[in-house]
Formats: structure tokens, sequence, C-alpha cells
């Protein structure tokens, strides 16, 4: 299974093996679920702010290696970043989804998951944690401005 | 089980071009077959015959061609009701596949036979196709639904379906055979409940049809209901089968051409049997097509097809069994065609990548039976399914991608 690891990387099967800030987050500003029906991949995505800053982000979830280690990755990329980075990041994800191509300067270790574009039915599995931190995102803003 | 003999998959193979190619640098093991089925020359060549020679407008064309089109087409529906033993042809009726032949039924006969009071009895197992459409049924007349369960060995649980089926019960609708499961479920016996007290019988054939010999009179059923992609013949077309005194009742599905007998402004009156309920043309490519996959199903003898998916699948159920870790689903007793498992720390998905790495194709999901993946409380499984084209070696193969696929995943 040697083409396996194009897809399967080591880093993402060392996500998925031992999953990085995984569990529940109590103090939670917002979280969001993410549910893929068709396949029972499940992603719930917690943040907590300081002004424009994610200063923590835990996920829980079960499914595929791909939707939990992309879950795993993000967290581990997002934790510190800015709210505005963590969009910018979102969007240049979502595009090397389709394109299979992304900078590694710009996506770090999140272009271990490159070679997903080339198997089309497991996008969904990939992107299911940002769609989930997507709607985390939403959440906040959305209390913001109800404030 | 039948005594026949296995069919010879050196005998089978060159019959399936589309066999001969390669898939992760490998021979293609095409292992989903209860998804749909490849084709037989004999099938491809029927198709294109049918266009090169024969093509036009069926039944009111007055020219030669049109007669020979319409031979074609009418030729295939007695081949249908020859290979379901209908004694009459009136009552096969043209389908674009089990689905809309169920829906048919749950339209112009449940729509308008049932009301809040009546009970429809399913079971948890089955295809999205025989539930959804009886959900919507029971939205519109307010007929209850009720589900037998899987008993202790996955197959249908007999005692709570003789406590389900009442005097309320109108009509039992149950998979011939899971697709997902591979069970033959014990239709004989929940017939018997349901004419008890007078419901009627829909079976879901899309399974057992291309799997083992269908007499539709012997099951003693009201509505039968197969689709031909699965059964070697062409996408797009499917039969209904239902009792003629049932179809004669019931008013038409569709309106349009060909389903009339007279239309003025006022109204209209119907055509008669099967023609009532196939409005517009016909899918005349797709039958001659299914009446050629019949054909060939019925010269290899359904008894050896039966045996040979058998052998198949117990073989599969024998060394899969074997692999440390898995869990195969299904009742071992009934199961046949399918064999649906799941590997421990591994997910169905990845599962199925990993085998497609090694030229197996197989499915991961749900199958499009959720209800019974909630009962068996998974999310989904990885299935092979098999047809009389697989041969020992291609379970060989998969046998030894899943222990490899398990290695790879949980780093032994
Ligand atoms: C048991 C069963 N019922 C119904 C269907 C629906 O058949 P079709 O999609 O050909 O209408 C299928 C196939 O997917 C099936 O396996």
């Amino acid at each position: 299974m040697s083409d396996m690891r194009d897809l399967y990387q080591q880093l993402i099967l060392d996500h998925f093996k031992s999953p990085r800030n995984k569990g529940p987050l109590p103090d939670a500003d917002t979280t969001a679920q993410g549910r893929n029906p068709l396949c029972g991949d499940e992603v719930d995505v917690a943040l907590k702010f300081d002004g424009n800053q994610i200063v923590d982000i835990k996920f829980e979830g079960t499914g595929c290696a791909i939707s939990q280690a992309s879950a795993s990755i993000m967290t581990t990329v997002l934790k510190g970043d800015s709210v505005s980075h963590a969009r910018d990041l979102l969007d240049k994800f979502s595009g090397m989804m389709v394109t299979g191509k992304g900078s590694l300067q710009q996506l770090g270790k999140l272009a271990a998951l490159a070679d997903v574009h080339k198997y089309p039915a497991r996008v969904k599995c990939a992107m299911l944690s940002w769609r989930a931190m997507e709607a985390s995102l939403e959440r906040r803003t959305v209390a913001v401005s109800t404030e | 089980m039948t005594s026949a003999a296995p069919l010879d998959p050196a005998d089978i193979r060159p019959d399936f071009p589309l066999l001969d190619q390669q898939s992760g640098g490998q021979l293609l093991a095409y292992l989903d077959n209860a998804a749909t089925s490849q084709k037989p020359l004999a099938v491809i060549e029927a198709v294109e015959g049918y266009y090169r020679h024969t093509n036009a407008n069926v039944h009111r064309g007055i020219y030669e061609l049109a007669n020979r089109s319409t031979e074609a087409f009418e030729g295939a529906r007695q081949k249908a009701a020859e290979f379901i033993n209908a004694s009459d042809w009136h009552s096969v009726i043209f389908t674009s596949g089990t689905t809309e032949a169920i829906n048919l039924v749950a339209y112009a006969w449940g729509r308008q036979q049932l009301g809040s009071g009546d009970e429809i009895v399913l079971s948890v197992s089955e295809h999205h196709s025989n539930l959804v459409p009886w959900q919507l049924v029971a939205k519109a007349t307010g007929a209850k639904l009720r589900y037998i369960p899987l008993g202790e060995h996955q197959g249908l649980d007999l005692e709570a379906a003789a406590q389900l089926i009442n005097p309320r019960t109108k009509l039992v609708a149950l998979g011939h055979q899971s697709n997902a499961l591979g069970n033959v479920n014990p239709v004989a016996q929940i017939t018997a409940l349901a004419k008890n007290v007078g419901a009627l019988v829909l079976l879901d054939g899309a399974q057992s049809a291309p799997h083992f010999p269908v007499d539709v009179q012997a099951l003693g059923c009201d509505f039968y209901a197969f689709s031909g992609h699965k059964l070697l013949g062409p996408t797009g077309i499917g039969v209904l089968w239902g009792r003629r005194e049932i179809l004669e009742e019931m008013d038409p599905f569709l309106g349009g051409g060909e389903m009339i007998h007279t239309v003025t402004l006022e109204g209209s009156t119907w055509n008669e049997l099967p023609w009532k309920f196939e409005a517009g043309t016909p899918k005349i490519a797709q039958a001659v097509g299914l009446g050629a996959a019949m054909d060939y199903l019925t010269a290899l003898g359904m008894d050896r097809v039966q045996r040979t998916i058998d052998d198949l699948s117990d073989y599969a159920a024998r060394s899969l069994g074997e692999i440390p870790g898995i869990t195969l689903y299904g009742d071992a007793d009934t199961r046949s065609g399918a064999l649906s498992f799941a590997m421990k720390g591994v997910h169905p998905h990845d599962m199925a990548q990993l085998l497609d790495q090694e030229g197996i194709a197989v499915r991961a999901g749900h199958h499009c039976t959720q209800p019974l993946m909630q009962s068996l409380g998974v999310a989904a499984t990885t299935r092979a399914s098999f047809q009389i084209y697989n041969t020992v070696e291609e379970i060989d193969r998969l046998a030894a991608a899943i222990r490899k696929a398990a290695a790879f995943m949980l780093g032994a």
C-alpha cells in the first residue's frame, strides 16, 4: 500500500492515533457540531477567545482517519491564532481541497492533507472540522453583534 | 442451498469485458455487485443492436420498423414474466427500477387505499427505497408504520413480526434479501402472517432477483419489484409485478401518452394493463437489454447462479471470519451475496480506501439502510458483494488486503 502513504501520510496517521486537543472545553465561548450523516463522522469544535485571539480550541468526535486527523491538526494550527487568520486559513485550506495546491509556507503542516483532493469522496471528511470551526466562529460573531 | 453445480468463472469472465482492466496496478476485483452488476457482452450487444437496427417508437407505428421495435419491447416483457414465473404478462410493468416500482405502489395504491387506523409493516433492514415512500404515504394518509426488528442472530424477529401484524395491517412491504446484510428474509412465514389478516404483501426483490430463482406465484406476494442494473442488465429499467385484480383497480401513477385509452377535454379513460402504468415513451432499449440479461442468466440456470453466489459468500465469510479484530454482520444461516464487516480500529471508509489501493472495489457507508445501521449500533460498514464472475482468488485478495489495511492503520 505504498500509494496509500500519499493520502495517509505519517503525520495524519500520527494525529489519528494520538489526537491533540481532543476532549471537552468546559469554559468554551462557542461550540458547534460538525456532522456528516452520510458516513456518520462527527466533529464538535469548541473555541475560547480573548479579544480577537483564539486562546483555546478543542474538538471531540468519532470518524475516519481523515476527519479525525484533520480536526486534530487544525486545532494545533489555530490555537493562539487570530480570528481573522483562522478565517484566512479556512479559505486557503478549502481551496487546497479543490485544487490540491497550497503553499507549504502559508499552510504549514496542513499541507499534509493536500492529496485528499485526489479522493473527492473524502474531501468532506477533511473539511468537517473546518466547517464546525467556521460555525463556531459565526456564533461568536452573532453573539458579539447582538451584545 | 441448491444441489446445482457452481459455475466456472473461467467460462463466465470472458463474457464481461469490463472485468479485464487494471486498478491500483492489479486486475480489478469488482466486489460491489449489490450496488450494481457488470454487464455481459450479450447485454451490451443487444442494446447496441437495438439502436443500430431496430430503433423506433413503439406501439402506434404503422411501419415495419416500428412493429419490430414493439416486438422487441414486448418480447422483453414476456421474458420478464417468465423470469419471475408470472402467469400473466399484463401484470408486468416496466419502471425505471425498484425505487420507481415501489413508489408506483405507494402512490397509486397506498395513497388511495390507506387511511388513519391502517398500518403498514416494514422491517428495520429496509433499503431507503422501501422505507421513504411509505413514510410519505403515512404522512399523507395518517396510516401508521410498524417495523419488524432484528432478532438474536441479526435475522428478522419472527415472533415480533407475529405480534406486529394484526387486523389493522393493510400492507407488509419487505425486502426479500437485505442489501446491507445479505440475509434472505423469511418471506414465506411473514407472507402467511399477512394473509391471515388480509394484508397485501410487497416484496422488494432488488437483491433476490439477481441471486436465485424467483417464482412470484409460489411466493404468494401481491407485488414484487426489482431493478435491471443489478441483474446484469442496463440502468434505467426495472419491473413491478402485481396481482392483476389489484392493478386493475388502481388508478394510474403518471399521466401522459401511452397510458390512455381516450382523451377528451373533459377527461380520459385508461389504457389496459400494463400500459396504464407506462406513461410516455417507454424504456425500450433498456427493456431489450434486460431481456438479454434474463436470457443470459436463464441459459446459465438461476439455480447454478444461486449455488455460485452462495459458495462465494460462504467462502468469504469463512476467510474473513478468521481475521483478528473483524466483525461480520448478518444472519450466518441465510446470508448470501453481500457480506458487511467492520475491523476494529479502522473506519469503514478508510478500509474501503485502502482496499481500493489494492484494486478491490467495495462499498463503505450505510448502504441506504440508516435505520438498520442504527439498530446494529454502527454508523457504517464495509461491504463486499458477489456475482457469478467473482472468484475465490478475488476473495483471497480481499482477505489479504483487509489484513494489510489493518496492519497499516493500526501500525502493527
Ligand atoms: C434492497 C434494495 N432495494 C431497493 C434498491 C433500489 O434500487 P434502484 O436504485 O435500482 O431503484 C436497492 C438498490 O440499491 C436495494 O439493494
